[in-house]
């Protein structure tokens, strides 16, 4: 039998060329598809549980925030009310410097208050009991002595607080004056007053040499 | 009979080449997205593995809500015992 070699074995032989590149690249790539879709299965997978397990999230969180929302809301009523916006600003402003700027939450208008230096005077542990102490049993029955404020006169004790220094050395300043027709000094009425304004004399001009 | 050979040459020396570019190219592509699949779905895994502790979530709520529980009573109590300023 004799194989005559001609054109169209040529093309036969071409044809086949092509269609095992295409079977080498196609089987190729379904291999890789294949590894992407087990791939992507596993990464569905590993979403839905994260899905699933972040679905409660949201509303335990809003549940959290909201019960201490309400203890926050207590405490600072509680707070203000016992010792009033002022002092219940400084007493934050002590124990959490630079607090005092962004006011109590419940009281916006805690942001204006120039908070008075607590923190400067008493410790942490001894702010809580000052507040306590003013009037409590628990200062009276103190070990240490005296409550920290005097359960008697506690308004000298806290006016020192303040800045001001009128409550720190008020026994230095001068007394304020006495005035009326019962005052201690009398002054005479000076004539000029309510006169026209007196035109002084001009002075020489000076040359600096 | 020379245009049959000349088909041929065609065929294999310009639309055999072009057709293996053409599948390399699909092929390449397909290569490089299975590494980033697998890395996505690593990441997912470890996601998914860091979520564990959510369920401890609810038993923070519980501990909250005894927490702010206890705190209002003791607030209650220090309305009664201090004097209003």
């Amino acid at each position: 039998m004799v194989l005559a070699i001609g054109p169209g074995t040529g093309m036969i032989v071409a044809f086949l060329l092509i269609i095992l590149a295409l079977v080498y690249y196609l089987v190729m790539t379904i291999l890789e598809l294949q590894k992407i879709t087990t791939g992507l299965d596993a990464t569905i997978k590993n979403v839905t549980e994260i899905v699933e397990k972040t679905a409660p999230v949201g509303e335990v969180v809003k549940a959290i925030n909201a019960d201490l929302d309400a203890g926050v809301d207590m405490l600072e009523g509680l707070l203000v009310k016992k010792a009033g916006l002022e002092d219940a600003v400084g007493l934050v402003d002590g124990l959490y410097p630079g607090a005092a700027a962004a006011g109590l939450r419940s009281f916006p208008e805690s942001t204006e208050i120039v908070a008075p230096r607590i923190g400067e005077v008493y410790t942490k542990g001894t702010l809580t009991l000052a507040r306590l102490g003013r009037e409590a049993p628990i200062a009276m029955a103190n070990p240490a002595g005296a409550a920290l404020r005097d359960t008697q006169y506690s308004s000298a004790s806290a006016g020192r607080l303040y800045r001001d220094v009128r409550n720190t050395r008020p026994e230095k300043l001068p007394r304020s004056p006495v005035i009326g027709a019962d005052a201690p000094v009398q002054y005479e009425q000076r004539d000029d007053i309510g006169q026209p304004r007196r035109r002084l004399p001009a002075k020489p001009a000076t040359h600096e040499s | 009979m020379t245009l049959w050979w000349i088909a041929d040459a065609l065929l294999v020396l310009v639309v055999l080449p072009v057709v293996i570019y053409l599948l390399y190219g699909v092929l390449t592509a397909a290569r490089s997205i299975t590494p980033s699949v697998d890395q996505i779905t690593r990441v997912s895994a470890a996601a998914s593995k860091d979520l564990d502790a959510v369920p401890l979530l609810l038993t923070t709520k519980e501990q909250v809500s005894q927490t702010v529980a206890g705190v209002a009573n003791y607030g209650g109590s220090l309305d009664v015992i201090i004097d209003d300023a």
